[in-house]
């Protein structure tokens, strides 16, 4: 049984010009102790999906799944009471802004515990000893002076390190990493990246991990969603997304590594993401795809078999080619 | 913190001295002197006027009295009323624990209930509760108090027959004042019904003062906190599956009491002012009635004195408020 069942979640927003779908139809099982990791631009809906399964969404938010089960409960008709003993426990997330994300208010000791108290009613020696084990296990030195310590006397990394101490204190079964290394210096980025494998290895829990960058899906995940205009794009293995991508988009985010990159000029993808006002009528990505046809511009396609990695895609790419593509077949002919 | 609170007590002299220049001065802009408002209406002789003038040293140059004043000041010495020929500082603490009384329960009206309304004003943004808040706010924020005070006298005292028009406590009763404060006197006092009274006496005044801090409290609340419930540790405090009242009451409130904390010190000085017309309308015998009477009598001393004294109280709880923050903030308590 997958840890974490989700089928067809859409996420929309009540906006000043009507609904807003972020999040359309994302699909994700999550077995236990997998690694899979959510690629896509900024405005892909990859925070939005995660935040809606931890119930972090505004209230302007309507979220709706024919599925959305963690560990065989069902999430979408649970009450607020059972979802808070799950979220914050065993299925928690960190996020992109560190330094935000603690409360100037309170001490690193103080927070550092909360879940405990709440979620495991240990007392207060417990969970000192717990919270001081924790620190270590993150690797920040001198433990017992930093307990007592404000956010604001530690630095973008070690802020990282205590929000992770934080969400792995109850030994969570999953935990979400929401673009944990993008506000982070390269050095630390590296640091924290190595740290959340070896939790994950060490306490055998799941990981997914949201990022943009392609670098960091290729060091860390197993499994690979790329996501795009709030749809899910393709499904991978990491080996095989970077080797053989099926969706032209996943195929011209590779292209824009700056490692892969052989011209002078690095390259890109033209256009942005589409938004509420300028969503096309057929396939998403159309506007700025190389092989975008008439069929695709007026017609939504349909996902493509788990071989062509589910891309949502009308010509599926193989090796590179587009499959079924009009100018590719006269070119074969 | 000591460096904190030597800095502070620095800025504190020169506005004293300030306080003292501008109490000084103004009072004798006002036309009519204190010896002619004294004789009343059958007047008195040239000769004896100059001659009362100078007894009390009115005829020298302003600056001379001025530096005069200043002296005795410097000595502790706020100088003696001329209508009651008692010293000031006498005349001013007894009154005051009255004034205390009524704008410590207006203060408390006006926390308990604008802290409340504006936490849930801003947890159900948009919403019929929210705006009933925002617009009672406003009405009460707009409402003259002299009027507001009239209005609920006619209704509370006059129509239904609830409470008393005025005064501290009924004329039934009479123990001597060992705190001052009438509420805590009553109960001392162990007579049957005096307390009641007391709090009988204490409640209109005490709506009537706290109505515009309360209207300012719920406003800065609400936006306060709509600004903290965005923030991402208010997100982190939700993702560890707290419950709102812990995400609301403790996460969120903690950092939204920062701008409130200040505005609440800010109300203290507004109720200084709020408090001599309240005190005049319920003939509550406050330093605000006492001040409203000295000014027109022109009894400079106690004007002076008065003044002085309440800007030092004035500026005492903005000290506290300062001391405050760094309580609630760390990150003010160590920059400092």
């Amino acid at each position: 049984m997958p840890l974490l069942e989700i089928q067809n979640l859409s996420v929309s927003f009540l906006t000043a010009g009507g609904q807003f779908k972020a999040v359309d139809g994302v699909t994700l099982n999550v077995e236990p102790g997998d690694i899979v990791s959510i690629v896509g631009e900024s405005g892909s809906g990859k925070s939005v999906a995660m935040l809606a399964l931890m119930g972090l969404l505004p209230w302007t938010a309507t979220v709706t799944a024919d599925v959305l089960r963690f560990d065989g409960k069902d999430m979408l008709t649970m009450d607020k009471k059972t979802r808070r003993s799950i979220v914050g426990s065993e299925m928690t997330m960190i996020f992109q802004e560190p330094m935000t994300s603690l409360n100037p208010c309170f001490t690193v000791g103080f927070q550092l515990t909360e879940s405990l108290k709440v979620h495991k009613n240990m007392d207060r020696r417990a969970c000192n000893a717990r919270a001081l084990e924790l620190l270590e296990l993150v690797g920040i030195p001198e433990p017992q002076k930093r307990l007592s310590a404000f956010p604001h006397q530690l630095s973008g990394g070690m802020s990282q390190r205590v929000m992770i101490a934080m969400a792995i204190s109850c030994n969570p079964r999953l935990l979400i990493a929401d673009e944990p290394t993008t506000a982070l210096d390269v050095t630390i980025q590296a640091q924290i990246l190595d740290l959340l494998l070896k939790l994950q290895k060490e306490q055998d829990m799941s990981l997914i991990l949201i990022t943009h960058d392609m670098g960091v899906v290729a060091e860390t995940a197993e499994r690979v969603v790329v996501q795009y205009a709030g749809q899910q794009v393709e499904k991978q293995e990491v080996r095989g997304l970077f080797s053989n991508p099926h969706h032209p988009y996943t195929s011209a985010l590779l292209a824009s590594l700056p490692e892969r990159s052989q011209a002078r000029k690095l390259p890109s993808i033209p256009g942005v993401v589409p938004g509420q006002f300028d969503r096309p009528e057929g396939c998403l990505f159309s506007p700025r795809c190389s092989f975008a046809t008439e069929l695709c511009r007026t017609t939504p396609p349909k996902v493509a078999s788990h071989e062509m990695g589910r891309a949502l895609c009308h010509y599926p790419l193989a090796e590179g080619l587009p499959v079924g593509h009009p100018e590719n077949r006269e070119a074969a002919a | 913190m000591i460096t904190f609170l030597l800095r502070k007590l620095g800025v504190l002299i020169p506005t004293f001295f300030g306080v003292t220049l501008v109490a000084f001065i103004f009072i004798r802009l006002l036309p009519g002197d204190p010896v002619l408002l004294m004789a009343g209406e059958r007047g008195m002789s040239e000769e004896r006027h100059t001659a009362l003038m100078k007894e009390y040293g009115f005829d020298r140059p302003v600056w001379e009295q001025y530096l005069s004043y200043i002296g005795d000041l410097a000595q502790g010495d706020l100088g003696k009323s001329i209508i009651t020929k008692k010293p000031v500082t006498k005349e001013f603490f007894t009154l005051f624990p009255a004034t205390i009384e009524l704008s410590l329960c207006a203060i408390i009206i006006a926390v308990f209930i604008g802290l409340p309304a504006g936490m849930i004003a801003a947890t159900r943004r948009g919403s019929v509760f929210d705006h009933t808040v925002m617009a009672g706010a406003l009405t009460g924020y707009s409402m003259p108090i002299f009027w507001w005070g009239l209005l609920l006298i006619i209704f509370f005292s006059g129509i239904l027959g609830w409470t008393p028009v005025s005064g501290r406590i009924s004329l039934l009763y009479y123990f001597e004042p060992v705190t001052g404060f009438m509420l805590i006197d009553s109960l001392m006092s162990g007579q049957e019904g005096a307390f009641s009274s007391a709090l009988s006496h204490l409640i209109l005044p005490a709506i009537v003062l706290g109505t515009i801090p309360l209207a300012v409290i719920a406003r800065q609340t609400r936006s306060a906190m709509l600004e903290v419930l965005g923030e991402d540790y208010v997100r982190t405090a939700k993702a560890k599956g707290l419950g709102p009242g812990r995400v609301i009451g403790l996460h969120a409130l903690r950092n939204a009491m920062i701008p409130v904390i200040t505005v609440i010190g800010l109300q203290v000085g507004v109720l200084f002012a709020g408090a001599i017309l309240t005190e005049t309308i319920f003939s509550w015998p406050g330093i605000g009635k006492w001040m409203v009477d000295s000014i027109s009598r022109r009894d400079y001393p106690s004007v002076q004195g008065g003044l002085l004294l309440i800007a030092a109280v004035v500026m005492m709880v903005n000290l506290v408020v300062d001391l405050l923050y760094g309580l609630i903030n760390p990150q003010i308590r160590h920059t400092e």
